[in-house]
């Protein structure tokens, strides 16, 4: 799996609050999630975005709730990846289970700017910063994350219900 | 080598003896929860499944809590939703009147037990590590897969040791040491660890500081947190459980990633400083910080023991003429005790707003939101931009004793200057 797109980027700390904020809890549409991403920092955050784009965080990114509706709001709003410098626990296994893949590059969030034109290859645990002409690599994801992260959680274990 | 707590239950789990830090385990879950806003997200995942068993659907609970009494249309709807869900598989759930906020209510109806293991579908599941349980915040789409296969992934986590000694000082309590703990152990300490509290501090502290404690180890980004039960717990639990439930404890040479010790005796009462409950101070280090609103409420500090303790500071006396102060009793039994007991009357008189058993306030969802410029002191876990309300409004997070008397001064204040 290969996705290209522009980056985004945000801060340290990045939590579940900022990503969505409560008011917008009690709705389920992956659409209308999307109007609330990052509402707190960046207001319309997600109609700047083109489908593909890439977010770029700090450390912790997705600390706090167990909100799913966050993974859900950046994935609507067409960000294909997040690549942070660090993740929190419940958001990465929420994000792959709803099939929004995370990379952990501190290296690749440092020395990318927003606006920067990124390219990933998932197999290869590559990551190309087009603009800037800087390789940065990750070690490639176990087989059972890309899979989940691919076809979602259910399905896989529906497929591999009959093992378990 | 021998087998910390977390380590034995998890391996209970899988038909062994123990698991070791980094294992990737299918575990067998006793119990799983989800509220009304993150069940929805689950309920219609598994309303489009057809012909799959739903092997662990007698394992679910469901609590209405957090936009409840329904704020408006989306919240009633999504209430509607837990409850046809409810009715069609015969899924337990609390709402209306018999209800309160999840991480109360099934502690205190002896549903959640020492030993278990556990999974909720909101971050504050790990409260009840606080029983000597593993227990752990998911989402909603892990929610769903639990409920097809009644089991759950996890990595095994590295355990950290916190040794409390001392007996806590007048005035302060298990959230002034989970608010110091944080603090200590800052932001990268913590992540998917597991967290166990012990030394001699604990026999001081009654379930539900125990439960505050362990309430507040996902904020320091564990994966759990976990207190071994004593007397304490079995006198608690003892006369509540409605299944059996078993004891497990460290084995003296179990093997730690880490082991912090810190004296409580001379802690102070603290004050976690906007926007990050790991931002705690001594309230003795504080300027001056005039407040609007006060919350005593939530998972972390709406218990029974909690109101108590507050009511003990504003007995007698009224709430600044330029505060709000909302309480939330977190369950329908702490609030009809509370009302027997005086204590409702005590935060009335003094010109107190008492609210329904919800999580309303304590996310900003309803019932005590604050406008921009705005300052709050609350009894909650979490101070985040915006938590309460308006993005540019602050949440200073402290023990109930600190927030009545900061109701009473429209201050931040030490109970000791409320005369």
């Amino acid at each position: 799996m290969e996705i290209k797109g522009k980056a985004w980027k945000v801060g340290d700390h990045i939590d579940t609050d900022v990503i969505i904020p409560a008011p917008y809890l009690n709705i389920t549409e992956p659409s209308k999630l999307a109007e609330g991403l990052f509402e707190p920092i960046r207001k319309n955050f997600s109609k700047m975005v083109k489908e593909g784009d890439i977010l770029l965080a700090g450390k912790n990114f997705g600390c706090g709730s167990s909100r799913e509706h966050a993974p859900i709001a950046i994935k609507a709003s067409g960000i294909s990846c997040v690549i942070a410098k660090s993740f929190a626990r419940i958001f990465y296994r929420n994000s792959f289970n709803i099939g929004l893949p995370l990379i952990i590059s501190p290296s690749a969030v440092d020395s990318s700017e927003e606006g920067d034109i990124l390219e990933v290859d998932f197999e290869r645990g590559k990551i190309k910063n087009i603009t800037k002409n800087l390789w940065f690599s990750f070690p490639p994801f176990e087989r059972f994350l890309l899979e989940i992260s691919s076809e979602g959680l259910i399905n896989y274990i529906l497929k591999k219900r009959d093992e378990i | 080598m021998g087998w910390t707590i977390t380590e034995k239950i998890l391996g209970h789990h899988v038909g062994k003896e123990g698991v070791k830090p980094g294992e990737h385990i299918f575990a067998e879950v006793d119990f799983m929860l989800a509220n009304d806003i993150t069940s929805p997200l689950s309920i219609n995942l598994l309303n489009e499944l057809q012909n799959v068993e739903f092997k662990g659907i007698n394992k679910l609970t469901l609590v209405a809590d957090h936009f409840t009494p329904n704020k408006d249309v989306r919240s009633a709807e999504n209430v509607k939703l837990m409850r046809e869900f409810s009715k069609k598989y015969g899924v337990r759930l609390y709402h209306g009147g018999i209800c309160g906020v999840e991480h109360c209510l099934l502690p205190e109806e002896g549903l959640v037990l020492p030993g278990d293991l556990i999974i909720g579908a909101d971050s504050h599941t790990c409260t009840y590590g606080a029983l000597g349980a593993f227990s752990t915040g998911v989402g909603s789409t892990d929610l769903a897969a639990g409920v097809i296969t009644g089991k759950v992934w996890l990595r095994v986590p590295e355990t950290i040791k916190i040794e409390y000694r001392g007996k806590p000082q007048k005035w302060v309590y298990g959230k002034d040491i989970i608010l110091m703990t944080l603090k200590e152990l800052g932001e990268e300490t913590g992540i998917y660890k597991a967290l166990e509290f012990s030394g001699e501090t604990i026999s001081y502290l009654d379930m539900p500081q125990r439960f505050t404690i362990c309430n507040m180890a996902v904020e320091g980004g564990a994966k759990n947190g976990i207190i071994q039960p004593d007397r304490t717990t079995e006198e608690y639990v003892s006369k509540r459980a409605k299944r059996n439930y078993r004891f497990y404890y460290s084995d003296p040479d179990a093997e730690y990633a880490e082991i912090r010790t810190y004296d409580i005796s001379k802690l102070a009462p603290q004050v976690a400083l906007p926007h990050s409950p790991l931002n705690s101070v001594s309230i003795f280090d504080l300027p001056k910080i005039e407040i609007d609103q006060v919350f005593i409420g939530s998972c972390t500090n709406g218990w029974y023991e909690d109101l108590f303790i507050a009511a003990k500071v504003l007995k007698g006396r009224k709430v600044n003429e330029n505060v709000r102060l909302i309480v939330a009793p977190a369950t329908y039994k702490i609030y009809l005790q509370a009302l027997r007991d005086g204590i409702l009357e005590v935060f009335a008189s003094a010109g107190g707003v008492i609210g329904p058993p919800t999580c309303g306030p304590c996310l900003g969802g309803h019932m005590g939101v604050l406008a921009s410029g705005e300052k709050a002191v609350s009894t909650t876990n979490r101070n985040f931009i915006g938590r309460m309300g308006h993005p540019q409004s602050e949440v200073y997070l402290t023990n109930p004793a600190v927030a009545a008397a900061s109701a009473v001064l429209g201050r931040i204040a030490h109970p000791d200057e409320v005369r």
